[in-house]
């Protein structure tokens, strides 16, 4: 098996789609000759051509929105929103416009449309660049939002972005970029709506997301001195949400903590905790906890930033909080 | 490098007045091509007002009228290629009765039947979005996706006076500019937007001139002139299709009607301007100008209306003997494969 870092798997999956296929490009900003704001880009200007990495002005509205026009027209455009925080900008195109097209058509269109963007905390990039701002898009039928925690996931997972018929949004975590991992040789599609479970256990379930799923494998590693055995699941893609996989595991281990990066209050972990205690209420011998960043911008400064977002002790502090081990 | 031009601020006009202004042509419009605009206006027309009708006869939801806008939707969508798409505005609701859409289709529209979801494909037409100016980039990404395609088909996009405030417009235009995009963007600058008057919607003299700020010609067209628009749009895609990027027309004219069913504009209008608008309507106006050239009889105007008239009562009665929707409907359109654990909410 290759190993790529999550940057060279990205760029994998939308290279070999655009050699596959003369309908896939991409578009966003400093995109081109820069290769992108992280790198994800780098190359592709050599090897597909201006038209087809195409540099745009800054106009994050613009992008999502030719992006829409670009894939009714059967296109399958892969737009870059440089850092999710600005995807604000882009808001109404994407709940609007692109998540209603094909409703308000009577389901005669189709927008393949893929939105990759990247955001997270944990090197400082002050309070308008570091967002985790996924739990917006959850609320909005007619995408999909996938979140992808590994090379191997977020090659698979772009791959099947771009070529779902529906518009979705791709997550990447800007500290994730340098990780490297082993993906198969061949590049395949991962389902959109199927969780992985990273490590299996029979205590705790952790459902984690993006960088948070790393934070809950090295918590679920102490936890393991201590005696307690932790299933750790990423669901990948957050809508469609694969609810039998966390359902089937938190019946198993009877407790279940969630963790993101995005803070607590009205998150993704919500949701989470309502699935939970709605289908496996008999089965659970602890209250749902949840982990995130505490409800305060995420500061610039490294060392009130580090206070705001969630680590893996506080993941681990959750699972023993479960245990009653507090 | 993209040329910055200035904008033309002369109006372009082609019909006279039937007194001092000369009638002028257009090139390449014979005959039947005449009667085709003018067939096209009064469609458009009948739809208008018996839509007005059938709101009051509580048989259509909230209607925006289009009254005296006629001419710019005609001119500019007849001037098309059947390959070019069209991208419209709540105010250009009907545009498809002049590519084969039945009454039918876009009465039921505005009834909330999803009857009237046309095939955007099949017509060349976008769904109706009804946010102010945003889908002036879709209109943009589509021409660019059709020139990377190989294709020579452009988009027309509609917008009224107020939109040039949006930022999509502005992104939209200068995205437009700087891709060359095959694109034609149509400002109906009625001068109002629902209350606001354009003095209150800009300082710009000409909307127009905003075109030399994103590096594409601006030209002013006279929008109650079916002939000019047709010219100034066929002038414009032919700029298009040969690569030179978009054009921005401004089609000047004067909302006489209502925003929609629901407004009232008594509480902001000049009556007597409206009083004078209404006297130099675009219909009368070219209908005039048809008959002074001798093409247009009492009865060929009169087969016209009729027509129009026939079509209206059809499509307004198919419309009303549709069943109700079945609301699984909602499902069924949101996703190309509708998730099945989204259905609980």
């Amino acid at each position: 098996m290759p190993a790529l870092t999550y940057r060279e798997a990205i760029r994998d999956a939308m290279s070999e789609a655009m050699r596959r296929d003369d309908d896939v490009f991409v578009m966003g900003e400093d995109i081109a000759e820069m290769g992108g704001s992280m790198g994800v880009t780098q190359g592709m200007l050599d090897e597909f051509g201006p038209d087809r990495v195409r540099n745009t002005p800054i106009s994050e509205m613009a992008i999502v929105g030719a992006g829409i026009g670009a894939a009714v027209s059967g296109m399958r455009p892969i737009v870059e929103v440089m850092y999710q925080d600005f995807m604000t900008l882009a808001m109404e195109q994407l709940v609007q416009q692109a998540a209603k097209h094909r409703f308000m058509s009577g389901g005669q269109i189709k927008v393949p449309l893929t939105i990759r963007t990247q955001g997270g905390a944990g090197w400082s990039p002050g309070a308008q660049h570091a967002q985790q701002l996924e739990a917006w898009f959850l609320h909005v039928p007619g995408i999909k939002v996938v979140f992808a925690s590994t090379p191997a996931d977020a090659r698979g997972l772009l791959w099947s972005s771009i070529y779902d018929d529906n518009p979705v949004v791709f997550f990447e975590h800007r500290t994730l970029y340098n990780l490297k991992g082993d993906v198969p040789a061949e590049i395949d599609g991962i389902e959109l709506g199927r969780a992985r479970v990273h490590r299996e256990g029979e205590d705790v379930t952790i459902v984690a997301t993006g960088r948070l799923v790393h934070e809950a494998l090295k918590a679920a590693e102490e936890a393991e001195q201590d005696g307690i055995s932790v299933e750790v699941v990423d669901p990948r893609t957050l809508l469609p949400l694969d609810e039998e996989t966390i359902v089937a595991s938190v019946r198993k281990t009877s407790r279940c903590v969630v963790a993101h990066e995005a803070v607590v209050r009205m998150g993704f972990g919500a949701e989470v905790a309502a699935i939970v205690q709605h289908q496996a209420f008999d089965y659970l011998d602890a209250p749902v906890e949840r982990v995130g960043a505490k409800f305060a911008p995420i500061p610039f400064a490294p060392v009130m930033e580090e206070y705001v977002i969630p680590h893996a002790e506080d993941v681990l502090a959750a699972v023993r909080r479960t245990m009653g081990k507090d | 490098m993209a040329q910055v031009l200035p904008a033309e601020h002369d109006v372009r006009r082609i019909i006279g007045d039937g007194d001092g202004v000369a009638d002028g042509e257009v090139e390449g419009l014979d005959d039947a091509a005449l009667l085709d605009l003018y067939r096209a206006m009064v469609l458009l027309r009948t739809y208008d007002e018996r839509s007005v009708v059938y709101h009051s006869q509580g048989r259509v939801g909230t209607y925006a009228i289009f009254w005296g806008h006629e001419a710019i939707q005609a001119g500019s969508a007849l001037a098309l290629a059947d390959e070019d798409w069209i991208f419209p505005s709540y105010r250009e609701s009907a545009i498809g009765l002049l590519r084969g859409m039945t009454p039918e289709t876009v009465l039921s529209w505005w009834r909330g039947h999803p009857a009237g979801w046309w095939n955007p494909r099949e017509f060349r037409i976008a769904s109706i979005t009804v946010p102010i100016a945003t889908h002036v980039p879709h209109a943009v990404g589509y021409a660019w996706g059709a020139r990377l395609k190989g294709e020579s088909a452009c988009a027309l996009v509609y917008f009224g006076d107020g939109a040039t405030s949006e930022g999509a417009f502005h992104e939209g235009a200068n995205f437009a500019a700087v891709m060359r995009a095959p694109v034609v963007l149509l400002c109906n600058n009625n001068q109002w937007a629902i209350s606001t008057p354009l003095s209150a919607q800009t300082r710009a003299e000409f909307l127009a001139d905003k075109a030399a700020g994103y590096g594409m010609p601006g030209v002013r067209v006279d929008g109650g002139d079916v002939l000019a628009v047709y010219q100034a749009t066929s002038e414009a895609l032919a700029r298009a299709r040969a690569g030179h990027g978009p054009t921005f027309v401004e089609a000047l004219t004067y909302r006489c009607a209502p925003h929609v069913t629901a407004d009232d504009p008594t509480a902001y209008w000049d009556a007597q301007r409206v009083e004078r608008e209404r006297e130099n309507e675009c219909l009368g106006r070219y209908d005039r100008y048809l008959r002074r050239l001798g093409v247009l009889s009492d009865e060929l105007a009169e087969d016209a209306r009729d027509d129009a008239l026939e079509r209206m009562k059809s499509g307004i009665a198919a419309a009303e003997a549709l069943p109700p929707p079945d609301p699984e409907v909602v499902f069924a359109s949101a996703y190309v494969d509708p998730p099945p654990t989204l259905r609980e909410g």
